[in-house]
C-alpha cells in the first residue's frame, strides 16, 4: 500500500472542499537499476528510486494539478489544499473510497531487483563478445540493459481505488560496422512487461542482429527517390501504423480538430482487408498493464475493423467530453505528469497475404525492414521515418540494402493505398513521446504494402 | 521549495555517506525547483499544474568505478538508503583509468548577470493566464483562414542547484526560465497546415505575446495550399529554427565522448578544414540570454565559451572531466545534467552561430532558383549521430527569382552533416535565441546544395 485509503479519502474531500467536480489522488513509487557495455567495459551502473503523488482537481472545463515528491501526509494535504484554494465554491463530496477488484497483475516470475547485478554485467559482456565476434569490421559495440518497477495506485472522488505494479526489462545493442571510408550502424532491443525471465532464452543473439544490421548497410547503396510501392516489414514496421493512424486517433487532438481523422467515426478510411487495435492487456507486451494511470483498467480497442474507422482512444478527461467511457488509455509518464490519451500496444491484424509473395508481385520499390522511428503531426496527416533497414525491390525481389532513407507521407493517403497485409505476425518495443511525455509502446504487424509512397534519398 | 542552503545541506550528507558505505570519493548534486505550466485553448484555461521538486544525484567512486544513484528521499535514512544505492553500483562497474572525482577549479567561477529574475514567482498566475490567452488571440487574428490554436502552453520554473564533492569543490547557483510556445491551425476547403510561434526568456515579462502569436498564425496560413517539389539537387535557405535544429546535431557530435569512442563523424578531424569560412559556431555557456548558461557544469568547472568551427576549420571538442583526462586536455566545462536524475555527461550547453551580413530577404535573393526550408520532422529518426547522414522531413517555401514563392510540404532534404557544413554560402544577419537542438542563438543560412527528395 502506497498511501492508507482514510488518507486518500482526505485528501480528495479537501481536494474538492471548495468545490469542483472531481478529483484524485494518484500515487506512485518508481525503483530502477540501469547498466550498460562500452568499449567492453562495464560502466554507468545507476540506480533509482522515487516516491511522489500528483492531486488533480477537474471544475468544469479546467484542469488544476498539483504534484509533490514523497508522499508525505502532510504534503499531499498541502497539495490538495493549494487546488481547493483557487476555487471558491460549495463543497463536493466525494463518493466512499472502495478497492477495485484485485487487478489483473503480470505475472513476474524473475523480480529483476533480485538478480545479482553481476549477472545483469554478464549478459552484456556476452552481448559485447557476440557483436565483435560478428566480424572483423565491427569496430564498436555497445548494449544497455534496464529494468524499472513501476507500483502506482489510484484514488478517485467516484469512489475508484485500483492499483498496478509494473514491471518492465530491455535490453538494447549497437554496433558500429566500418569498411574502408564507409561507417555504419545496427541497432536491436528486446524488451517486454516481465521479469528477468524474458532474457533467458539467448538474449545474446540481438547483439549479432545489430551486427548483421551494420554489416549489411556497409555493401549499401544510397536510397532512391522519389515515388513507388513500400513493403513494410513486420514487427516495429507496425511504428508505420502508431505513427501515421494512431496519435490521430488520440481524442485529445481529435477535440480540438487538430486530427484529420475527426469526424472520421464509422467512415472507410482503407481497404477492407485492415483491422488495427490498440490492447493495453496483451500479456507481457511491453505497453500492457493492469489499469492505466487514472485506475480504468486496460483492454483491446478495435481502431479500425474491415477498413473502417470504429473507436478514438480516450482518458476520462475527453470521454466525459464525448460522453463515452475511457478506453483505458488515460496515461502519464510520471506522478509530475498529467494523464492524457495514449497508445498501449498497437497493431494491424494479421491478413492473409503471403509474406513472400507481398514482395514477389512488385515490379520496382522499396522493402523497409525496420525504422530507426518516426513522426507525425496529426492535424495535417503528414508524417516521416527514418529507415534504418531497407533494401530496393527489384522484379519482385528485394536486392540490394539501402542507406539513409525516409518514408514520407501523409496518412489518409497512405492508410487506403494498404492493398496487402501478411499473415505473419511480430511485437516490438519501443518509445513514443507526447507533449513532453515518453511511454513504453509495443508496435505490431506482419508484411504491409502500400502502393505509391514518397521514398526520400540521396540518389535522385 | 528548499534553498540552497538546505540542498547543499543534503548534497554534503551524501557525500559523507558515502565515502562513509565505501566509497573513496563521492560527488552529489542536489536540485530544487518549483514550477507552473498553463495550458490555454479557446479562450479558456484548460490546464493549470503548480509543483515543487527535490532531489540528489550521487556518484561513488571506488577507486576506477563509478556509480550513480538518485533519489528523492532527503532525510537521514533516505541519504544512507541513497548512499548505500550509488556505492552498491561503482561495484558492479568495470575500472576505467580515466575515471575519478573531478578537480577542484582552477580558474574562476564566471559571474553571469540575471540568471535568476525574481519576476517569475512574483507574477500572479493570473497575469501569465492572460498572456497566453493574448498569444492565442493574435495568432486566431493574424488571418481569417487560422482556424484554431491547438494548444498555448506556457511555462515558467525557478530551479537552485548545489555540488559538493569530496574533493573539495562546492558552489550554487539559482536560474530562472519563462518560455510559451502554441501550434496554430489554418484551414482552407479541407485543408489544413500547422505553424509554431514560440518564446523564450527569464520571465515572463520577456515573452513578446503578439510576435509569438503571429509567427504561428503567420506560419499555418503561408502554409495552405502547399504541393510537393519535384525531387532535385538545388539550393536551400535554412530559416532560423531548421539552422539550430541542425546545429544542435553538430554540436552533439563534437562531444569528445562520441568522438573518443569512435561513433562520430568528426573523429579525428580535429584541425582539419571541413567546414564552408561563412560558418562561425561556438559553444557559449556563459552568455547571460543562454538558458543553459550557469556559473559551473554539471560537476562543478567554470562554464566558458569553445569556439567549434571557425576559418573553415575544426577548432575543437567539448569535454568533461572524464574525456578530458582521456585525451590529456582540459575540461570545457561541459558536463551537463538533464537533472539531479541522470549522471553528467558531455553535451553542448548554448550553441551560438555568428550572424553574417544579409538579410533573410537578401539570403533569397542571393538563392535566385531553390528552395526555403521552414520545417523539418523525424529528426530523431532521421539524423545518424555516428555517419552525419541525414534524411528528414520537410516543408517550406519555393524560391523563385530571388523571392518567395509557393508553399511546399510533404517532401524530404537529404545529405551529411560535414557535406553540409561545407556547403554553407552564407549566414544571415538577423539572429535570435531558437530552443530547437538545444539552446541556439542563430539566424537562417544559405546552404549552397541540398537533395529534395519529393514527387
Amino acid at each position: 500500500m502506497l498511501v492508507e485509503q482514510e488518507l486518500a479519502a482526505q485528501v480528495l474531500q479537501r481536494a474538492l472542499s471548495r468545490g469542483g467536480d472531481f478529483a484524485e489522488l494518484f500515487c506512485e513509487e518508481r525503483e530502477g537499476f540501469t547498466l550498460s557495455i562500452d568499449e567492453s567495459r562495464i560502466e554507468r551502473p545507476q540506480s533509482s528510486r522515487e516516491r511522489g503523488a500528483g492531486v488533480r482537481v477537474i471544475d468544469g472545463e479546467v484542469t488544476r494539478y498539483a504534484h509533490v515528491d514523497g508522499l508525505a501526509e502532510a504534503d499531499l494535504l498541502r497539495a490538495a489544499d493549494g487546488l481547493a484554494g483557487a476555487l471558491g465554491g460549495e463543497p463536493a463530496r466525494p463518493i466512499a473510497l472502495r478497492a477495485a477488484e484485485p487487478p489483473k497483475l503480470q505475472r513476474i516470475q524473475v523480480p529483476p531487483g533480485s538478480v545479482p547485478a553481476e549477472r545483469k554485467a554478464e549478459i552484456l559482456r556476452e552481448l559485447d563478445e557476440r557483436a565483435r565476434a560478428a566480424s572483423p569490421e565491427v569496430t564498436q559495440a555497445s548494449a544497455s540493459y534496464s529494468e524499472g518497477r513501476r507500483r502506482v495506485a489510484v484514488f478517485n472522488s467516484e469512489g475508484l481505488e485500483a492499483a498496478d505494479d509494473r514491471t518492465r526489462v530491455r535490453l538494447g545493442a549497437q554496433v558500429v560496422a566500418r569498411r574502408d571510408g564507409t561507417v555504419e550502424t545496427g541497432f536491436e532491443t528486446l524488451g517486454a512487461h516481465r521479469g528477468f525471465e524474458l532474457l533467458e532464452d539467448d538474449p545474446g543473439a540481438i547483439a549479432e542482429q545489430a551486427a548483421r544490421k551494420a554489416l549489411d548497410l556497409l555493401g549499401a547503396d544510397p536510397a532512391p527517390a522519389g515515388e513507388m510501392t513500400v513493403v513494410v516489414g513486420g514487427g516495429f514496421g507496425g511504428v508505420l501504423f502508431h505513427e501515421m493512424t494512431g496519435h490521430g486517433l488520440e481524442a485529445d487532438a481529435v477535440q480540438k480538430g487538430a486530427s484529420v481523422y475527426a469526424g472520421q467515426l464509422g467512415e472507410r478510411v482503407a481497404e477492407p482487408l485492415l483491422t488495427a487495435y490498440d490492447d493495453g492487456s496483451m500479456p507481457g507486451e511491453w505497453g500492457t498493464g493492469a489499469i492505466d494511470d487514472e485506475g480504468t483498467p486496460c483492454r483491446r480497442t478495435p481502431l479500425i475493423e474491415e477498413g473502417r474507422l470504429t473507436s478514438y482512444l480516450y482518458d476520462r478527461l475527453r470521454a466525459r467530453r464525448d460522453g463515452t467511457e475511457s478506453t483505458g488509455n488515460g496515461r502519464r509518464e510520471t506522478f509530475r505528469d498529467l494523464p492524457i490519451p495514449r497508445m498501449t500496444n498497437t497493431y494491424i491484424e494479421p491478413g492473409d497475404g503471403d509474406p513472400e509473395a507481398i514482395i514477389s508481385e512488385v515490379d520496382r520499390g522499396f522493402y523497409a525492414v525496420s525504422f530507426g522511428g518516426g513522426q507525425v503531426e496529426p492535424a495535417t496527416g503528414d508524417f516521416v521515418f527514418g529507415v534504418s533497414e531497407g533494401y530496393l525491390i527489384e522484379n519482385g525481389k528485394a536486392t540490394r540494402p539501402c542507406r539513409g532513407a525516409t518514408l514520407i507521407g501523409n496518412c489518409l493517403q497512405a492508410l487506403t493505398r494498404i492493398d496487402a497485409v501478411g499473415s505473419d505476425f511480430e511485437m516490438k518495443t519501443g518509445f513514443c513521446g507526447k507533449a513532453g511525455q515518453t511511454a513504453p509502446v509495443g508496435t505490431g504487424q506482419g508484411h504491409v504494402r502500400i502502393r505509391g509512397m514518397t521514398v526520400g534519398g540521396t540518389a535522385v | 521549495m528548499s534553498g540552497p542552503e538546505e540542498l547543499a545541506g543534503a548534497a554534503r550528507r551524501a557525500v559523507e555517506a558515502a565515502t562513509g558505505a565505501g566509497a573513496s570519493d563521492a560527488e552529489a548534486w542536489g536540485e530544487g525547483s518549483r514550477n507552473r505550466e498553463v495550458r490555454v485553448h479557446a479562450g479558456e484555461v484548460e490546464s493549470l499544474t503548480e509543483a515543487s521538486g527535490r532531489g540528489v544525484g550521487l556518484r561513488a567512486w571506488i577507486g576506477r568505478r563509478t556509480g550513480y544513484a538518485y533519489g528523492t528521499d532527503l532525510s537521514d535514512a533516505g541519504i544512507s538508503q541513497l548512499a548505500e544505492a550509488a556505492v552498491g553500483a561503482a561495484r558492479v562497474a568495470d575500472e576505467d583509468e580515466s575515471a575519478g572525482a573531478p578537480d577542484p577549479p582552477t580558474e574562476p567561477i564566471p559571474e553571469i548577470p540575471g540568471l535568476l529574475d525574481p519576476a517569475v514567482s512574483g507574477t500572479e498566475t493570473a497575469t501569465v493566464i492572460d498572456l497566453a490567452k493574448r498569444i492565442e488571440r493574435t495568432a486566431l487574428d493574424r488571418d481569417p483562414r487560422v482556424s484554431g490554436v491547438e494548444e498555448v502552453v506556457y511555462v515558467d520554473e525557478q530551479s537552485q542547484a548545489a555540488i559538493v564533492t569530496s574533493h573539495g569543490v562546492a558552489g550554487s547557483y539559482e536560474t530562472s526560465t519563462a518560455y510559451a510556445y502554441l501550434q496554430a491551425m489554418a484551414s482552407e476547403n479541407s485543408e489544413v497546415q500547422t505553424g509554431l510561434g514560440f518564446g523564450v526568456g527569464r520571465s515572463p515579462g520577456d515573452l513578446e505575446a503578439e510576435a509569438i502569436g503571429a509567427e504561428a498564425g503567420d506560419e499555418a496560413s503561408s502554409m495552405l495550399g502547399a504541393t510537393k517539389p519535384d525531387s532535385r539537387t538545388c539550393p536551400v535557405v535554412l530559416s532560423d529554427r531548421v539552422t539550430a535544429s541542425f546545429a544542435g546535431f553538430i554540436g552533439a557530435a563534437l562531444c569528445a565522448d562520441e568522438v573518443q569512442r569512435g561513433r562520430s563523424p568528426f573523429a579525428d578531424r580535429l584541425g582539419d578544414e571541413l567546414a564552408s569560412a561563412a560558418l562561425e559556431l561556438a559553444d557559449d555557456g556563459v552568455d547571460p540570454g543562454g538558458l543553459v548558461s550557469a556559473p559551473f557544469d554539471g560537476e562543478g568547472t567554470p562554464r566558458g565559451r569553445t569556439p567549434l568551427v571557425g576559418g573553415g576549420k575544426l577548432l575543437a571538442y567539448l569535454h568533461d572531466t572524464y574525456t578530458a583526462r582521456r585525451a590529456g586536455a582540459r575540461s570545457t566545462g561541459n558536463a551537463a545534467r538533464r537533472s539531479y536524475r541522470t549522471p553528467p555527461s558531455v553535451s553542448i550547453s548554448n550553441l551560438v552561430i555568428e550572424p553574417g551580413e544579409l538579410s533573410l530577404e537578401q539570403l533569397i535573393r542571393e538563392t535566385g532558383e531553390g528552395v526555403m526550408i521552414t520545417e523539418v520532422a523525424g529528426l530523431h529518426s532521421g539524423v545518424n549521430p555516428v555517419t552525419g547522414r541525414y534524411s528528414v522531413g520537410a516543408s517550406g517555401r519555393a524560391i523563385r527569382g530571388g523571392e518567395l514563392a509557393e508553399p511546399l510540404r510533404e517532401f524530404t532534404i537529404a545529405g551529411d552533416l560535414l557535406g553540409t557544413l561545407a556547403a554553407v554560402r552564407a549566414v544571415g544577419s538577423e539572429s535570435r535565441w531558437v530552443p530547437f537542438g538545444g539552446s541556439v542563438r542563430t539566424a537562417p543560412m544559405l546552404v549552397g546544395e541540398l537533395t529534395i527528395g519529393g514527387a
